[in-house]
C-alpha cells in the first residue's frame, strides 16, 4: 500500500519543520489526478506518527480539482473526468495546471508552554 | 500561575515526493554522465515485462544492462542472466514488509553494482503493479508500460496515472486475440482518452510479432541526444 510510503514522507516533512515541538495538525493538498485514497492516507499517517511528536495530529486533506489550460483557445478550466479536455473547445492539447499536487501545505505546532505573569511581588 | 499554550501555523509547501525526486535527479545525473539511457518498464503482474525484455536482448545491437525489481527472489534476474547481460536484482521485502514499487532510493542503492560505463541502455524492470510505480520517479528517461490484451480493454480508465505517464505502451500477447473477447478498438479509445497520441506497439513476446518494432524504439531511445537542462 503506497499510502504508507507517502505517509512516511508526510510525517518526515512535518517533523523536519517542527524540530521537536508537538504537531497538532498537518494540512496536505492532494490533487484529483493523484492516486491517493484519503482514508488509507489518514490510517497510514496515524500508524507512522505513533510514538513521535506528530502522534495525535489531525491530517487535514484538501482536494484540488484537475485543471487544464487549452493550447488552442487558452481557456483554463476544471476537469472532472478523463479525457482531460478543454471545457470550451473539447481540445485534447492541454497543459495540466492543477490536480497533480501532493504537498504538505502547512503544520500547526504547540510552542513551549508560556508562563503568564502572575501578580507576584 | 496560568499556563497558556501558544499555537503556531508554519507554512511549508513541500512536495511529499520531493525527497524521492531529489534522489531521482541524482540518479539521472549519474546516468547522464555515463551516457546511459534509462527505461522504467512497468505493468501489472504477469503482463509480460520479463518476456518482452528477453525477446529483445538477442538482436538489439545496443549494450544493455537490466535492474530487476521484485518483492522477493531472483527469478526474473536469473532469466535475464541466461542472456549474458549484466543484471542486478533489487528485492523490496526489506522495506515495509514488501514495498510494491521501486523508488529512487532503492535504485540508487543498487547503482554501485550496475556497470554503467559498459552499457548504453539500462532497463529497470519495476515491480508488477499498475498503481504505485507510476508515482515514483527513479531517474528514468522513458517510461514504458506493458498492457496485455488478456487484461481487458478498461485498464486505461482504471489506472489513468500509469497510462498517462507512459511514453510507450506495449500491447502484448496479441497472439491470443482469436481466443479472447478483447475489443482492441475500445482499448485504444480509452487509451486516447487518458494519453492522447501516445506511441503504442502491438507485440507478442511468444511469437515475436512486433518485437522488431520494440527493438527499433529502444535503439532510437538509446541513441537519441538528450537535451541537458
Amino acid at each position: 500500500m503506497h499510502e504508507l510510503s507517502l505517509a512516511d514522507a508526510v510525517v518526515a516533512i512535518a517533523r523536519d519543520h517542527a524540530r521537536g515541538r508537538r504537531v497538532t495538525s498537518v494540512e496536505v493538498k492532494v490533487g484529483a489526478l493523484r492516486q491517493v485514497v484519503p482514508d488509507a492516507l489518514v490510517f497510514a499517517f496515524e500508524l507512522v506518527a505513533a510514538g513521535t511528536n506528530v502522534e495525535g495530529a489531525e491530517l487535514e486533506i484538501e482536494h484540488v480539482p484537475a485543471r487544464v489550460r487549452c493550447a488552442r483557445c487558452d481557456l483554463e478550466s476544471d476537469v472532472k473526468a478523463f479525457p482531460l479536455a478543454c471545457d470550451r473547445c473539447r481540445g485534447l492539447d492541454v497543459e495540466i495546471t492543477g490536480g497533480d499536487e501532493l504537498l504538505v501545505e502547512s503544520i500547526e505546532l504547540d510552542e513551549e508552554p508560556l508562563t503568564v505573569a502572575s501578580s507576584r511581588r | 500561575m496560568d499556563v497558556a499554550v501558544h499555537r503556531t501555523k508554519v507554512r511549508i509547501v513541500e512536495g511529499v515526493l520531493d525527497a524521492n525526486d531529489t534522489i531521482a535527479r541524482a540518479n539521472r545525473g549519474d546516468f547522464d554522465r555515463a551516457g546511459v539511457t534509462v527505461v522504467n518498464l512497468m505493468s501489472a503482474p504477469g503482463a509480460g515485462k520479463t518476456s518482452l525484455l528477453e525477446s529483445m536482448l538477442a538482436d538489439l545491437g545496443v549494450r544493455v544492462g537490466v535492474l530487476e525489481g521484485d518483492v522477493q527472489g531472483s527469478v526474473d534476474a536469473d532469466r535475464i542472466a541466461g542472456h549474458h547481460v549484466p543484471v542486478t536484482q533489487i528485492n523490496t521485502d526489506p522495506g515495509f514488509g514488501g514495498e510494491c514499487h521501486l523508488d529512487a532510493n532503492m535504485v540508487r542503492s543498487a547503482l554501485p553494482s550496475v556497470p554503467l560505463e559498459a552499457i548504453e541502455l539500462l532497463v529497470i524492470e519495476n515491480v508488477g503493479n499498475l498503481v504505485c510505480p507510476a508515482e515514483f520517479r527513479v531517474g528514468e528517461d522513458y517510461r514504458v508500460m506493458v498492457s496485455a490484451v488478456t487484461e481487458g480493454e478498461d485498464k486505461p480508465l482504471k489506472y489513468p496515472l500509469m497510462f498517462r505517464t507512459a511514453d510507450l505502451v506495449l500491447v502484448n500477447k496479441i497472439d491470443l486475440l482469436p481466443h479472447l473477447t478483447f475489443d482492441l478498438d475500445r482499448f485504444l479509445y480509452h487509451l486516447e482518452a487518458v494519453n492522447p497520441r501516445v506511441e503504442r506497439i502491438f507485440v507478442s513476446a511468444r511469437t515475436g510479432e512486433g518485437v522488431e518494432d520494440w527493438c527499433d524504439w529502444l535503439r532510437r531511445a538509446a541513441t537519441r541526444v538528450r537535451v541537458r537542462a
